[in-house]
């Protein structure tokens, strides 16, 4: 059992502010995300683009920006729960909040604070008839022991990055590899292409384009797909076919949490972005209130207030004040202290 | 004069009749959004980059829009429910070239 004073779900440019903005209050965070990486979209799906409205940056990288939130937090200790989605939340009778992933880790806390962009990845799958039956039977959206396809007869269907990847990367365990993509042109590192069209020429690849999976066959376990590629059809033994078409954000189990939910985010109070659940605050893009806007910058602002009722929950009765952190300076949970220097203080009479 | 006509039908298979302006550098995917002719969160889900399929829409009308980008076809060849007339809204740019654009916006994946 993980225990912290706020469970952040989302690990995305605003979870990870609130974990500084926490830590100034002396709170201690833990994240979870669906991810493998923090940074959610800035740096699953955009990390090169450059971003232009974040204050005092005129222009910086998505994947920086990660970096950069990283960097900021890192003194307060954020701990991270990654690859795992958020499932379910109970609240026991001394008003902590439980959050369970659908791999079973346990998250205790007093406050959760949602910022969950909108919602967790998940993968897009193709549209083909009896795909949830060959479901973990034959079937993977993601790759989580690359050994299984050791020797085996593996179909990957896409064109991007992921696709490119595995397929070079199940090619030299020795799977025998079909890549089978809608178009002629692959979009993904020049350097994947490269590798994937000399794997071809080694004939430990086989790509198959214009090119789409229209069937799948088998019994309880997949045992063949047939692959339209000009108005021809042809049928592919198979032990595995992983489809990657990217992915793509559903709100998922956290809209059957009993929270107020309109147009697909959870409607806040914005005295302090709480939910109608007290205890459970939503920040980011993730929420709803009149006038919102789904701003990076927004969502520092809301995770900053969310910090201070989250510290009246915790320590309730306990005084404090808002610090300035030129004044104060930062003292990090690793026992690491910023300050600023005395001798950039200048005095108001001087 | 700075608006133009749009006519859009929604998923539902409702058509709007819609005025969009020409000089707040708007694309189609926002335009949509706008008139919240499609739930949030269900369309232009990366902010209208081109990298996700959620605007897909199909062009009726018979008009001249510039060609894809390499960033949309490559899109386009991955998403679903992919017909000729397929384009991502967010990828045409309210201009008067447009005026009376007929357009469905594809079914969510």
């Amino acid at each position: 059992m993980i225990k912290t004073d706020i469970i952040i779900i989302g690990a995305g440019p605003t979870g990870l502010f609130t974990v500084f903005e926490a830590g100034l209050l002396k709170l201690k965070c833990h994240l979870i995300d669906a991810l493998a990486q923090p940074g959610g979209q800035c740096s699953e799906i955009y990390p090169k683009k450059p971003i232009y409205d974040i204050p005092a940056y005129p222009e910086i990288l998505a994947g920086d920006l990660t970096d950069k939130l990283l960097e900021q937090c890192k003194q307060f200790e954020p701990g991270f729960t990654l690859g795992e989605r958020a499932e379910e939340i109970t609240k026991g009778d001394d008003g902590i909040f439980t959050v369970t992933t659908n791999k079973g880790t346990q998250h205790q806390a007093p406050v959760v604070a949602i910022a969950g962009g909108l919602g967790s990845f998940e993968p897009r799958k193709p549209q083909l008839e009896n795909l949830e039956k060959f479901e973990d039977n034959g079937i993977e959206y993601i790759i989580k022991d690359p050994e299984i396809y050791r020797d085996k007869k593996v179909v990957i269907a896409g064109g991007g990055d992921s696709a490119l990847d595995w397929s070079i990367f199940l090619a030299n365990i020795n799977a025998e590899v079909t890549l089978v993509h809608r178009r002629n042109e692959f979009r993904g590192a020049l350097d994947s292409v490269e590798k994937v069209i000399e794997l071809k020429k080694q004939n430990k690849i086989n790509i198959i384009t214009p090119a789409e999976i229209v069937k799948l066959n088998g019994d309880k376990v997949l045992k063949s797909v047939v692959i339209a590629n000009n108005d021809n059809e042809q049928e592919v033994e198979v032990d595995h076919f992983i489809p990657l078409f990217g992915l793509s954000p559903k709100l998922g189990p956290i809209a059957n949490w009993g929270l107020e939910i309109e147009k697909n985010a959870i409607k806040v109070d914005t005295y302090d972005y709480q939910t109608n659940i007290p205890g459970i605050f939503a920040i980011g893009d993730v929420n709803t209130y009149p006038g919102k806007l789904k701003l990076i910058l927004c969502g520092f602002h809301e995770a900053t207030l969310m910090c201070q009722s989250a510290y009246k929950i915790i320590n309730p009765g306990k005084k404090h004040v808002l610090k300035y952190t030129t004044v104060t300076g930062i003292d990090g949970f690793d026992g690491s202290r910023k300050e600023a220097p005395k001798s950039v203080v200048q005095a108001l009479n001087k | 004069m700075s608006d133009i006509k749009l006519k859009i039908t929604d998923r539902n298979g409702k058509t709007h009749n819609v005025m969009a302006p020409i000089d707040m550098a708007m694309n189609l995917m926002e335009v949509i959004r706008s008139y919240e002719l499609a739930p949030e969160g269900t369309i232009g889900v990366c902010g209208g980059m081109a990298m996700c399929a959620s605007c897909q829409c199909y062009v009726n009308s018979n008009h001249q829009l510039p060609s894809m980008e390499e960033d949309e076809e490559a899109m386009l060849s991955e998403a679903f429910n992919v017909t000729e007339k397929s384009r991502l809204s967010c990828q045409i740019s309210i201009t008067n070239e447009i005026e009376g654009l007929e357009v469905t916006i594809a079914p969510e994946e």
